[in-house]
């Protein structure tokens, strides 16, 4: 098929849903780097030496701590709200109110773990 | 006005493999969520709360390995470092990584199994994946018991 796609990914991303499909997206998104990155950090651990020590230094890294924290604090949250809407059904009625509900959860507790992260990374 | 009944009973859906790993999916998360909840609250017991900061704190939330936090800035402040590294929280941690490997795993396979059409490809990939979760579980493992 090549690298030719009838849709754009910018049209592919706002599909029908919006808000459900991004939070789809970032979801699996949230997963595969968590296999990626996660799963590196441990390998990395359990290397030692020079490469291993490199790569966790990297993992480490105050920016590389932005962008993990995101990708496992949104996994778990969007999770979450998962599992409840699957093990209750009745309640994806309320799936648009869920998802709102999803980021009025996460945007504080991924803000506060921004917040400690820079502020561990600037010694304050 | 009567609610429509949306859901299939389990006997007219049936209980494949799919099935148990769909539901094993939510329910390893739930207990990976208990797992570090009794981590976070384990290290309030044995200190936390003067001995250890918060990124750190975090830190161990998500793998109650002892390693995993005193071989970065807390380790003068610790009072009973041994309790930290116990054969307990070692169980623990095994416990979480095991949840975690497979969790993540089949996610990969879910993710791989619906952008692949070639099912001798698929079928070899399943192969890889049982593979790649036994070796991670294996490394990380070692990586708990052995330093």
């Amino acid at each position: 098929m090549g690298l030719k796609r009838n849709v754009s990914l910018k049209d592919a991303l706002r599909y029908q849903g919006k808000g459900p499909m991004l939070t789809y997206f970032l979801h699996r998104l949230g997963g595969l780097g968590m296999v990626t990155f996660v799963g590196l950090h441990v390998l990395a651990s359990f290397m030692g030496g020079t490469v291993g020590r490199s790569i966790n230094i990297i993992y480490e890294n105050w920016v590389f701590q932005i962008v993990i924290f995101f990708l496992v604090l949104f996994h778990m949250i969007n999770g979450l709200r998962i599992i409840i809407l699957d093990l209750w059904p009745k309640l994806i009625e309320h799936q648009r109110e869920a998802i709102w509900l999803e980021w009025m959860v996460f945007l504080p507790v991924y803000g506060m773990a921004v917040y400690v992260i820079v502020s561990t990374a600037l010694g304050v | 006005m009567a609610a429509k009944n949306r859901t299939l009973s389990l006997s007219k859906r049936g209980f494949d493999f799919e099935i148990f790993m769909w539901l094993y999916t939510r329910l390893s998360a739930l207990a990976m969520y208990l797992c570090a909840f009794i981590g976070l609250v384990g290290a309030l017991i044995m200190g936390a709360h003067t001995q250890v900061n918060f990124a750190d704190l975090l830190r161990w939330s998500f793998m109650p390995d002892s390693n995993h936090v005193l071989m970065n800035t807390t380790l003068n402040n610790i009072a009973n470092a041994a309790a930290w590294a116990s054969v307990y929280w070692k169980l623990m941690g095994s416990l979480f990584v095991a949840f975690a490997v497979s969790h993540g795993l089949h996610g990969v396979l879910s993710v791989e199994e619906d952008y692949l059409k070639n099912p001798v490809v698929r079928k070899i990939l399943r192969y890889v994946v049982l593979a790649l979760t036994i070796v991670g579980i294996a490394i990380a493992m070692d990586v708990i018991w052995t330093r």
